[in-house]
């Protein structure tokens, strides 16, 4: 099946000379949920605004659903529904009003059905009367977001969806996105929430400078770079490392009580078993153990200070 | 571009009626803003300075500035109008909306200058019910009369969108209409006829494209103006031509609406 989005080699450059996006090629596909991951001015918003129509293109293509966005652009922003990273919104009309005018700038006949469902899916249907500006922050995004899918939209971009938002709104939108997914919408976020990509997507990309370091599947991703420790904690605390345990990434802490081995999560085999007898061996007992694996969080910071350091 | 020859009426009408619900929320400043200062300006010049003048033209001072004073009305609320219904989404911040939309330059135009327009429009019709109350109108031309009158608010309003997308702020958006605009109508004989002025001003107004206008609009009333009609109408429309050439120039390029 085709992707739903294709871009190939796109490169911004801004009138100051930023280079904000050097030779990008991604394939979106359809139905998943894609999180672009990257620190502040990497070129996350510039690859959306450009999608979207916000930002002029440089160099190279962009095709939303086979539909080029400037030979083609009414199909092509037609399909698409953005929620941006501010709260711009009018702020005079009433939630009703405002929703009603976006499906409308999207080329749709007023559907008042489709904008009840949609309000009533964000739970703001009983403030459908209310103008924006007296809404709370957390109201305000949910507005944005019934605005990006007051036309019935194929391809959802949410910049940072849940910045600025309590726990309780930001489990609400992931169940929302999930329920959007499931009806076959697809779904690309930016966010700098780690743990918000670590819930959701089901492939993740990394932009650092303007450049797509990395796109993977999450649990190809996680199991690639990601790291596990074994936790050991010992009967009588350790001074030092005994030289005979020095194969194994072993460090101390709490006070030399805990032993940590540290190995690739993707790593077949661990060592662990010959560890535990060379610890036997060495006399050194342990009351308890445990294993974690590194978060998707410590994974992107590995990622971009490796670039950082090779660069 | 595939489908620019598709006229997406959803949006217009989108945009359209987006802009005059603003009109009917403001609708008491709207409306009865320009009522009052008509009412003034027939109190001070029709009523005190007024019966002082004299005909001119053979008509009476009261009714010889109605055209201009619509004129006036119509060239401010046409550029206030425009230039804020564009400025504001930019400000906002909700000009990302109107950009992601699969909406034409040509339609987004189309939609806020026409809102613009018609709002000009209805309030130069108010303006003349209102100077109906202090003068007799006998308008020779009522067609037009009306045509002129949708021109100039479709042109001035175009000059708004123009003003509206080169503001960088709220101070820049009242700096053509305030210190040009105004002063040039004014002086473009709004309350006097040019020919009543000495030589050299005379020539100097002639330099006021302001002048051709109110006086183009000034015949569709009198059956005469300072200048001839085909004059007020070739300079309507290189003022028009002008404004659409600079607007397809900035969607072309996204002078200040892109980066």
């Amino acid at each position: 099946m085709p992707p739903i989005l294709s871009i190939e080699r796109l490169n911004k450059t801004y009138a100051s000379g930023l280079a904000a996006l050097k030779n990008i090629d991604l394939e979106i596909r359809r139905g998943e949920i894609f999180a672009l991951l990257g620190p502040n001015g990497a070129g996350k918003t510039t690859l959306i605004s450009i999608v979207c129509g916000i930002v002029t293109p440089g160099t190279g293509r962009v095709r939303i659903d086979g539909h080029d966005i400037i030979e083609d652009y009414r199909a092509a922003r037609a399909m698409v529904g953005l929620v941006p990273q501010e709260l711009h919104t009018d702020m005079f009309e009433t939630v009703w009003e405002t929703v009603s005018f976006s499906r409308g700038l999207f080329g749709l006949a007023a559907n008042p059905a489709h904008i009840e469902q949609v309000l009533r899916d964000l739970s703001l249907w009983d403030k459908r009367k209310a103008e924006v500006m007296t809404l709370s922050g957390g109201m305000k995004r949910r507005v944005l977001i019934a605005k990006a899918l007051a036309h019935e939209p194929k391809v959802l971009f949410l910049d940072e969806p849940t910045a600025g938002v309590d726990v309780e709104l930001r489990r609400d939108m992931w169940a929302l996105v999930r329920k959007l997914r499931d009806t076959g919408v697809t779904i690309i976020l930016t966010t700098h929430y780690i743990e918000e990509a670590e819930e959701m997507a089901d492939r993740i990309g990394v932009i650092r400078r303007g450049e797509l370091i990395l796109v993977e599947t999450k649990t190809e991703l996680m199991k690639r770079l990601g790291k596990r420790q074994l936790a050991l904690q010992l009967q009588e605390p350790l001074e030092r490392i005994p030289e005979e345990l020095a194969a194994w990434d072993l460090s101390l802490t709490d006070g030399g009580n805990i032993l940590e081995y540290c190995f690739e999560a993707g790593q077949e085999h661990t060592e662990i078993p010959t560890l535990l007898r060379r610890l036997q061996d060495l006399g050194i007992e342990f009351k308890d153990l445990s294993t974690r694996q590194s978060s998707l969080e410590e994974i992107f910071v590995g990622l971009v200070s490796e670039r950082e350091a090779a660069t | 571009m595939k489908q620019a020859a598709h006229f997406n009426r959803h949006s217009v009408l989108a945009i359209y009626w987006f802009e005059m619900s603003r009109f009917r929320r403001t609708l008491w400043q709207s409306l009865v803003t320009p009522v009052i200062t008509t009412v003034l300006y027939f109190v001070v010049f029709g009523a005190a300075i007024g019966p002082r003048m004299g005909d001119i033209d053979g008509v009476s001072y009261g009714a010889f500035i109605v055209p201009g004073l619509i004129m006036l009305t119509v060239f401010t609320e046409s550029l206030n109008n425009a230039s804020f219904g564009i400025h504001m989404p930019k400000f906002t911040g909700t000009i990302y909306e109107l950009l992601s939309a699969p909406v034409s330059a040509f339609e987004v135009v189309f939609a806020y200058v026409g809102a613009a327009a018609t709002k000009s429009v209805l309030i130069g019709l108010i303006i003349l019910a209102t100077a109906s109350l202090f003068t007799p109108i006998d308008i020779q031309y009522p067609m037009s009369m009306a045509i002129y009158l949708v021109l100039v608010a479709i042109a001035f309003s175009l000059a708004g969108f123009i003003i509206g997308i080169w503001a960088r702020g709220f101070e820049e958006l009242q700096f053509i209409p305030m210190l040009i605009v105004t002063p040039l109508t004014f002086l473009g004989g709004v309350f006097y006829s040019i020919d009543i002025l000495p030589g050299l001003w005379r020539t100097l107004s002639l330099f006021n494209p302001i002048v051709y206008l109110v006086s183009g609009f000034r015949w569709s009333f009198h059956g005469s103006g300072d200048v001839s009609i085909g004059v007020s109408l070739a300079v309507l429309t290189g003022f028009l031509t002008a404004c659409l050439a600079i607007v397809w120039w900035i969607f072309r390029t996204g002078y200040r609406l892109k980066s």
